[in-house]
């Protein structure tokens, strides 16, 4: 038997079919743990209140007159856009990869026949439906305060904003998967995430709209991946960005998906190296 | 189907001393010890085989088996199983297998078992009649029907690990990899999952390499075992054979109408246990059938039964004798 040849593996081409061919079944697993999980994901949903609490202090600053462009609308606005569409497009992957990694528990994911990789994406892509039905309040309350600059009401504008929160999805789920590998080095990438997550809420425009930043901060916001998560996709939706402005940012965004996706891949099959399978 | 040659592996662990400022120096400063989890192991196991794989806690049992799942790179010497190497987790390789391990689960914690099978049945892209054939055949064999639609984090142990074993079969994998698979179950579930393990193998002539704890599961279902400890392979070959040649005494036990002086009993071998009712002497093979003549003629026997020493006792017998050694030559040595 050990002289028998291996046979070729299959290729990314039929490794993507088989994925696509499970991924609806996955979703609709994904969405039933959702569901079993709803206390939890509601709860979780609240912790994501800083946009508000921003907008309400940065509505009291615009009072006494606009702050750069912004006047109060525009906060609103923007706040508002940036709850939308950090709820639509963030997950939580690196603290399951870290945990599954530390505890063992991915060896249940490395038996199975498909990469774990699309099995996470599987997993966070399918709280999305439920996301959009928890801001969708919020998104109306957009619409009616912004509606006369949303989009710049252009047909491409629309199509790059959606274009951008796919970009932005999967920029944030390799950097995390990039980071949640990590783990498989050292005894726990969280520390790393933390750091992350800390310049991401100033250079995303999380916090602050990037307008708002010193101009050296700004420079380092306009080149950086975290814009590219969060604060470009805000911009196209509430008419911030022109439309060549946009397809430039567009441009830039995927190339830091393609980017980050690599490096990703790339840790991880050095890191699956590394791996204990502790705890069984 | 699985060809294993001169594998090791091993690891390298963070050691500290218990306490505060061990905990501080090692912020500092961090010592690691590289753990030899296995050496040079080698053994084949062919299609259809059942091999229970048996060793003390620390043995590398389960870091051999995940190996031969894929989940660990070997650090050196070659594994294969089919045509494959495992830690290249060809998909096609993944669809041949399962690992089956007692402390881990693959079902989903807060959805019904009948959630991952429709999960397992996509991703192994297994066709839908199969799959729900294959299960209805398993849930009636392990006696589940009523468990398959109750949240998982609901079931008792045992329930979880039957409902565990459908997720794993439900691909008709072809080398089984079971780790203390009856972990949990009562005394009749353990002896319904033996049945069903061996009925799984008949079946579809799987190879099975089996660790438990539980010494029946081994009796019961494997002709071949391998046994290892410290990462070594000690003994590699037929059971009773390894029984024979470890304890070389055969068990006799008698039944008797009345109490009879332990001198007496002496006199036919060694024993091991003594009351009222049952007397178990140890007796050499060699002498057997003379102990047994003058057994019936001497003593008020009511039943006599003769067996191996039981395979709890053989083994504590092995890993004793080698611990002794290990004991005395590290004292000679040091």
């Amino acid at each position: 038997m050990s002289g028998e040849a291996v046979p070729a593996r299959p290729g990314f081409a039929a490794d993507l079919a088989r994925v696509a061919k499970a991924f609806p079944t996955l979703l609709r697993v994904g969405v039933s743990e959702v569901v079993a999980y709803r206390a939890e994901f509601l709860v979780w949903i609240l912790t994501t209140n800083m946009p508000l609490v921003m907008l309400a202090i940065w509505h009291a600053v615009a009072a006494d007159g606009p702050v750069g462009h912004f006047d109060q609308r525009a906060f609103t606005t923007y706040y508002l856009g940036v709850l939308a569409v950090r709820l639509l497009t963030s997950n939580w992957v690196v603290w399951q990869l870290s945990m599954e990694i530390r505890d063992g528990t991915l060896s249940a994911k490395l038996l199975r026949p498909i990469h774990p990789i699309y099995a996470l994406a599987a997993d966070h892509l399918s709280a999305v439906p439920m996301r959009a039905l928890v801001i969708s309040p919020a998104a109306a309350i957009l619409a009616y305060v912004g509606w006369d600059r949303l989009l710049r009401h252009d047909g491409v504008l629309l199509l790059v904003f959606l274009a951008s929160l796919v970009g932005a999805w999967l920029l944030i789920f390799f950097t995390m998967i990039l980071m949640g590998a990590i783990a498989f080095f050292i005894e726990s990438s969280l520390g790393i995430f933390e750091l992350w997550l800390g310049v991401h809420a100033i250079l995303s425009g999380y916090l602050v709209p990037l307008e708002a930043l010193p101009h050296w901060a700004r420079s380092a916001a306009d080149v950086l991946p975290f814009r590219f998560m969060l604060g470009f996709p805000v911009e196209a939706l509430v008419g911030l960005l022109s439309r060549h402005d946009a397809l430039v940012a567009l441009a830039a965004q995927f190339g830091y998906v393609a980017f980050f996706g690599a490096a990703a891949v790339g840790v991880w099959r050095v890191g699956v190296r590394h791996f204990s399978a502790y705890g069984g | 189907m699985i060809d294993v040659r001169n594998l090791s592996k091993s690891y390298r662990v963070h050691k500290r001393a218990p306490g505060l400022g061990a905990a501080l120096r090692s912020v500092l400063r961090r010592k690691y010890e590289v753990v030899q989890a296995v050496e040079d192991l080698s053994f084949q196991i062919a299609e259809g085989e059942r091999v229970g794989f048996l060793g003390p806690n620390g043995a590398g049992k389960t870091t051999t088996l995940k190996v031969l799942a894929g989940l660990l790179h070997p650090t050196s010497g070659s594994v294969r199983v089919g045509s494959y190497v495992p830690h290249e987790r060809d998909p096609r390789f993944l669809q041949l297998i399962t690992l089956v391990m007692g402390q881990k689960q693959q079902l989903l914690w807060d959805l019904p078992p009948s959630e991952t099978y429709a999960m397992n049945r996509a991703i192994y892209d297994i066709p839908r009649a199969q799959a729900d054939e294959t299960v209805r055949k398993l849930v009636e064999l392990l006696e589940i029907g009523d468990l398959v639609d109750k949240p998982t984090r609901q079931l008792s142990l045992g329930e979880r690990m039957k409902c565990e074993l459908v997720a794993a079969l439900l691909h008709r994998p072809r080398v089984l990899f079971l780790d203390e698979p009856t972990i949990g179950l009562d005394v009749s579930m353990q002896a319904k999952m033996r049945d069903f393990i061996r009925d799984y193998n008949e079946r579809f002539g799987a190879a099975v390499l089996l660790t438990s704890h539980y010494m029946d599961d081994v009796v019961a279902l494997c002709p071949r075992v391998v046994v290892i400890d410290h990462g070594h392979l000690i003994y590699d070959g037929n059971l009773q054979e390894l029984a024979r040649r470890v304890r070389p005494d055969k068990r006799m036990t008698l039944r008797l109408s009345r109490l009879v002086d332990r001198a007496d009993l002496e006199k036919l071998g060694t024993v091991v246990s003594a009351d009222a009712a049952q007397v178990v002497l140890s007796v050499p093979h060699a002498r057997l059938s003379a102990v047994v003549q003058s057994a019936l003629s001497a003593l008020p026997i009511v039943d006599l039964t003769i067996e191996e020493a039981p395979l709890e006792e053989v083994m504590r017998e092995l890993f004793g004798a080698r611990e002794k050694e290990a004991r005395e030559a590290s004292r000679a040595h040091g």
